[in-house]
């Protein structure tokens, strides 16, 4: 039995690592346009604005091609995945991962989360930047109401995506399967027991009583939590 | 995988929904839900040693907008402002001269055409009018152009303008010498007009007899930025 498993097919991390950029680029940009001392520092304005404006225009562009061709089943399975909640999903954020994790299918209550967070975030942000960048045909008390909703979710943003890359650079295993698609078996298992166990059917899903049980390397199978 | 699918509920959509919803409430509501913050943060942004709360987005801070390279940079030592074109007399004043005349405090608030404001700032300096008549205005001028030291930053006022009480070349402002990235050692500040009709970085008014717009006219801005009364916006005025 192979010991890696197949986590990420390459249209997923496309469009992870795609995001990513445009995402980072926007978040650094308009870190400078928004903090003073870095704006001082930078200077030229109108360079890093249209910067700013063209990674923000970029930000859904990956989403939109992921979906575009034969490649979106792998895309839209692991969209099925993230979109879903079970019952153990909640009490597994409500008790930061504490109980259920032997519950835990190919995406934690937390990626779950970042995901939706991301998926919500980019379109707040195209419609609030887009009316501050286009102003006139608006109303212009919603130019002022745009600049508030960007600048507040520019700073939620800025938390939450500090959070995935933190725990991302402390998971290793977890990184190298958005780099390289596959993962250990022995760290699915750990991490994503009900995931490892659908893609191995041998196993018996959950079943820790089978006689097979007693293979090298179970004994991560259901960590104490 | 499968099972998620199965007995999971759709709760990703919830929350990409309900961000959508506070989204575009907060678009259409934030400039009313943001006065009222900024009027509750105000007398703790106001007393802020730490100046820490500028960082909040509503709490009534300045933003920098500059539009060169870098901050153009000159010691008060180096400084010079220059007053000539259409007048009897030009001037080449030092940072000591400008000191040196008579002084105007305001506390007026600070509007940006983008939409910030900043509440009752207090700022120092040497009217315009006194500045002109210093130097003698002659017969048919009618306008000034206005050079800031970044080299590329420009502004006009119509003379009527320039000669308000509330329009300065101001050397301090919140109580303390106007800093490198708000316009300093010297910059202008048109009271009654948006934040910028007020050029920061000072170096030059010349006295012209025909109206040639400044910077930020050039992308669109009005050339007779009244806040309240321009740009299609309806803030309180400022002065």
């Amino acid at each position: 039995m192979a010991e890696v498993l197949e986590r990420f097919g390459r249209p997923s991390r496309a469009l992870h690592w795609a995001t990513a950029t445009a995402v980072l680029t926007a978040a650094l940009t308009g870190m400078i346009l928004y903090f003073g001392p870095l704006t001082a520092l930078v200077g030229r304005r109108h360079l890093v604005k249209d910067i700013h404006v063209v990674a923000g225009l970029a930000m859904p562009v990956p989403l939109i091609l992921a979906y575009a061709g034969t490649w979106r089943r792998d895309v839209r399975a692991n969209v099925r995945s993230l979109a879903r909640w079970t019952r153990a999903d909640r009490r597994w954020l409500r008790t930061r991962g504490r109980e259920a994790g032997d519950k835990v299918g190919k995406f934690n209550a937390g990626q779950k989360a970042n995901a939706a967070f991301v998926a919500g975030m980019i379109p707040i942000m195209l419609v609030s930047g887009s009316i501050m960048r286009w102003f006139e045909p608006w109303p212009v008390q919603y130019r002022t109401g745009a600049t508030f909703v960007h600048d507040w979710t520019a700073i939620v943003t800025w938390v939450v995506v500090a959070g995935h890359i933190l725990f991302a650079v402390n998971d290793p295993e977890s990184l190298r399967g958005m780099l390289t698609g596959r993962v250990a078996r022995a760290w699915a298992r750990d991490h994503h027991p009900r995931w490892a166990a659908e893609l191995d059917p041998e196993a018996g899903a959950d079943e820790p009583d089978e006689p097979e049980a007693a293979r090298v390397g179970d004994a991560g199978e259901h960590p104490l939590r | 995988m499968a099972t998620d699918e199965l007995t999971g509920q759709p709760i990703g959509r919830r929350i990409v929904l309900g961000m959508l919803g506070l989204g575009a409430a907060g678009i259409v509501f934030g400039d009313a839900i943001q006065a009222r913050v900024e009027r509750t943060l105000r007398p703790l942004t106001e007393r802020d040693p730490t100046g820490l709360t500028s960082f909040i987005p509503t709490a009534g801070r300045f933003r920098i907008y500059s539009v060169t390279g870098s901050l153009p940079e000159r010691s008060t030592a180096d400084y010079r402002l220059t007053v000539d074109g259409m007048v009897s007399h030009p001037l080449s004043l030092g940072y000591e001269d400008l000191l040196a005349r008579p002084q105007t405090d305001l506390k007026l608030d600070f509007q940006c055409v983008t939409g910030w404001r900043v509440a009752d700032v207090p700022w120092t300096g040497v009217k315009l009018s006194a500045l002109l008549d210093e130097a003698g205005v002659t017969q048919g001028a009618t306008h000034l152009r206005i050079y800031s030291f970044d080299g590329l930053y420009t502004e006009s006022l119509t003379l009527d303008q320039a000669r308000r009480d509330d329009v300065i070349a101001a050397h301090r402002m919140q109580n303390g010498p106007v800093s490198r990235e708000h316009g300093g050692p010297v910059r202008l500040y048109v009271g009654p007009m948006y934040g910028y009709k007020s050029l920061k970085w000072l170096e030059r008014i010349e006295v012209v007899d025909h109206l040639d717009q400044g910077y930020w006219e050039d992308y669109g801005y009005d050339v007779d930025g009244w806040v309240g009364g321009s740009n299609g916006r309806s803030d309180e005025p400022t002065s």
